[in-house]
């Protein structure tokens, strides 16, 4: 529950970014958060909704895209990519994973007018 | 009027990483343990500061940066133990962030051996914020069940340490601690588990040499 925060800090890297193009308003903003980030993307678009206003996105739209958890196994070392919990290694078995993508919540891009 | 497509591809936690990576660092380098507890509500945090509080007081140096919405209630109770405490009280937010603790650590002495930072109560939200600590321990106590690490497995993915607290609770609860610690490790293998009660001492020899242990390892890496 902390999609409020998440949004401060995907604002203060959208105002630096846009003011640097130049851009006039920010029409609309597409993040990409992680499976295991803890964000719920339904809870990050309503706090985004309501910090918007009063900002050079008051118009934006939001894209959320939540990518595949992308895992490689401690044991075997291959890499797998799963929609839903993994807890063992899809091909020997083992548990324990390096998480390759699937914690992070990244600004992907931002469409503005100048 | 012209629209255009900026690609940005920045992390937006990027700036707390930022800084508690700063905080990281500074740290290790005065040869401080930085620790972060994390756990839900009520598993046992404060009462396992309090124990080891008593444990390390003489030999060691500790202080205390305390995480809550409201109250300086946790502070005085480290405080009480004669240890020096800081309390953050969020007024509302689930987690600590490191510029947080970057804030207290400015009246935070520099001669210390260990630094914990209890974080807010709450399993899910404090696992996605770094706050610069060397190691972070997740608690987990037996009146939650034992079924709690795959049903928050980020806390349990990030943490070094499990801890498996009110373990002379257990004889009266369905708590399978095997569970737990099986569950927990198919999540993240490389956890150390302890099983404690802090409140008995049972299991806080072994929590204790641990961390003594992990004092050493720092010192020897940044002496």
């Amino acid at each position: 529950m902390h999609e409020l925060s998440v949004v401060a800090g995907l604002f203060d890297i959208l105002e630096e970014k846009a003011r640097e193009a130049g851009a006039v308003r920010v029409t609309a903003v597409a993040i990409r958060v992680g499976r295991l980030s803890g964000v719920v993307p339904e809870l990050l678009e309503s706090a985004f909704d309501s910090f918007k206003k009063d900002t050079i996105a008051s118009g934006a739209s939001l894209r959320v895209e939540t990518p595949p958890l992308r895992v490689r196994c401690r044991s075997c070392g291959k890499e797998a990519s799963t929609e839903e919990p993994l807890f063992a290694c899809p091909d020997c078995g083992a548990p324990g994973f390096e998480i390759l993508e699937g914690m992070d919540i990244f600004l992907q891009k931002l469409e503005i007018e100048t | 009027m012209e629209k255009r497509e900026l690609l940005v591809l920045r992390d937006i936690l990027g700036t707390n990483k930022k800084i508690a990576g700063e905080i990281r660092a500074k740290l290790k380098e005065k040869g401080i343990l930085a620790v972060n507890l994390m756990s839900s509500p009520g598993s046992g945090k404060t009462t396992l500061l309090e124990s080891l509080a008593g444990r390390l007081k003489g030999r060691y140096r500790m202080a205390v940066i305390e995480g809550d919405i409201e109250t300086e209630r946790d502070a005085e109770r480290i405080r009480a133990q004669g240890i020096p405490a800081w309390q953050i009280t969020t007024g509302g937010a689930c987690h600590l962030e490191a510029k947080m603790i970057g804030k207290v650590l400015a009246e935070v002495p520099a001669d210390l051996d260990f630094l914990f930072v209890e974080n807010v109560g709450n399993l899910v939200c404090p696992a996605s914020y770094d706050l610069g600590e060397s190691l972070r321990f997740v608690l987990l106590s037996s009146p939650e069940g034992d079924d709690k690490p795959k049903k928050y497995p980020e806390a349990f993915l990030t943490s070094h340490v499990l801890v498996l607290t009110k373990s002379d609770l257990i004889p009266r609860l369905p708590f399978d601690a095997a569970r737990a610690r099986r569950e927990a490790l198919e999540i993240n293998p490389r956890l150390d588990v302890f099983a404690v009660s802090a409140l008995t001492g049972e299991g806080m020899d072994a929590v204790e040499a641990f961390l003594v242990g992990e004092l050493e390892k720092l010192r020897s890496a940044h002496a």
